[in-house]
């Protein structure tokens, strides 16, 4: 029952996979609180980790989403679920020969898409925002230097432009410093 | 379009190895299959890689994922895709999942937990750069402002799948309306963000 859930939300979210990964959280995020799978916290934590390793992370939190509801098999269901409609679609256009990116209904379709994806990404920022306080009236000392973590974290990306992944690895050492 | 098992193997092989520099987006990818596939197999053009990730990216799914796929397909038809496909998802399946296995034998650990503290902070704030990033090239004029603003609030009512679909229709029928009423609609901000010139600012795809 569970495998079937997790190819199910996969594999469906396989067809509407526009925009790179993080426009996906919200359907994860939807299966995840419908089917009870784990905490938000713990969420979070899964697209952390599907952020740091190579590879596309729409199919990272995938995997590792069915890992932890289901164990290898469940890795092995919803990277298979995840993969399937790439490999119907590829296929599809390559037989047809079909030059999608000239295509008027296709360029008219992601005139729509693309900011639909900035709202899915928008939303996505702000449920986590939500769920690790980020949002919130209390001032103590997490408070303010999670603060400060982000306004940085978003600095060094933007501006010096790093790579996510050391943003990500720098940002943990700085919690090993500050919280234990 | 029969490929040999010996070629279905160079193709796995092939993207078995080029598959764990996709760190950080799909476009990383790039130079490196232009350097097997073009240069050193001989298998495609450059013009032909340059068109498969442009398709590549109309499709849904991963950009790296869709590429292999497509160039697969190329190379030796519904099997030399599926070679393809194999070969760079292998790689990034055994690292994602023993990073996941890692975590779950060490979360309990009080450095770790601290680290992950500030970790999720960060990733709200990789959100936030991937959202600024597509917006860059998604929003163009008013209308493509007006289906973003509205799309927040709605996710918190409607399914996000249901509205992907709104946003694609609004699209086509958006643009139906302005040509009725005589707008001529700038698909693109300029010619550099032509998706086949600089696909690194298409769709975010590259985040």
């Amino acid at each position: 029952m569970v495998l079937w859930n997790l190819f199910q939300t996969f594999f469906i979210m396989g067809f509407v996979s526009f925009g790179g990964g993080y426009a996906m959280i919200p359907i994860i995020e939807a299966a995840v609180t419908k089917y009870g799978w784990m905490s938000t916290e713990q969420f979070t934590d899964m697209i952390a980790i599907a952020g740091m390793s190579p590879g596309p992370i729409a199919a990272n939190s995938a995997i590792l989403i069915g890992y932890t509801t289901a164990g290898l098999s469940g890795a092995i269901v919803s990277a298979v679920a995840i993969l399937l409609p790439s490999l119907f679609l590829v296929i599809t256009a390559a037989s047809f020969f079909i030059k999608l990116h000239h295509n008027p209904v296709v360029e008219r379709m992601f005139y729509g898409l693309k900011p639909i994806v900035t709202s899915l990404i928008i939303f996505a920022a702000l449920k986590f925002a939500l769920a690790n306080n980020l949002i919130t009236f209390q001032v103590s000392f997490r408070y303010i230097s999670t603060v400060i973590i982000f306004g940085l974290s978003l600095f060094a990306l933007l501006k010096l432009q790093w790579n996510p992944v050391y943003v990500i690895i720098l940002s943990g050492l700085v919690g090993i410093t500050l919280y234990s | 379009m029969k490929a040999d098992t010996r070629l279905l193997f160079q193709i796995f092989w092939t993207f078995f190895r080029i598959s764990p520099v996709t760190f950080g987006g799909g476009f990383a990818m790039v130079p490196l299959i232009i350097k097997e596939i073009v240069d050193k197999k001989k298998w495609l053009t450059t013009e032909e890689i340059t068109d498969v990730i442009a398709l590549s990216q109309t499709v849904p799914g991963a950009v790296a994922v869709n590429s292999a796929t497509f160039i697969g397909h190329r190379i030796g038809g519904i099997r030399g895709a599926l070679a393809a496909m194999f070969g760079v998802s292998l790689p990034t399946f055994l690292i994602v999942l023993a990073f996941g296995i890692s975590y779950f034998h060490i979360h309990d650990n009080p450095k770790l937990e601290a680290a992950f503290i500030s970790i999720r902070v960060t990733i709200v704030a990789i959100i936030v750069y991937a959202a600024i990033k597509i917006a860059k090239t998604a929003i163009t004029d008013k209308t493509t402002f007006f289906i973003m603003a509205a799309g927040v609030p709605l996710l918190f009512f409607i399914h996000p799948i249901l509205v992907i679909f709104l946003g694609a229709i609004t699209g086509i029928i958006a643009i139906y309306i302005k040509k009725k009423l005589g707008y001529d609609t700038e698909m693109k901000k300029n010619k550099e963000d032509d998706p086949t010139n600089n696909p690194d600012y298409y769709m975010g795809a590259g985040i």
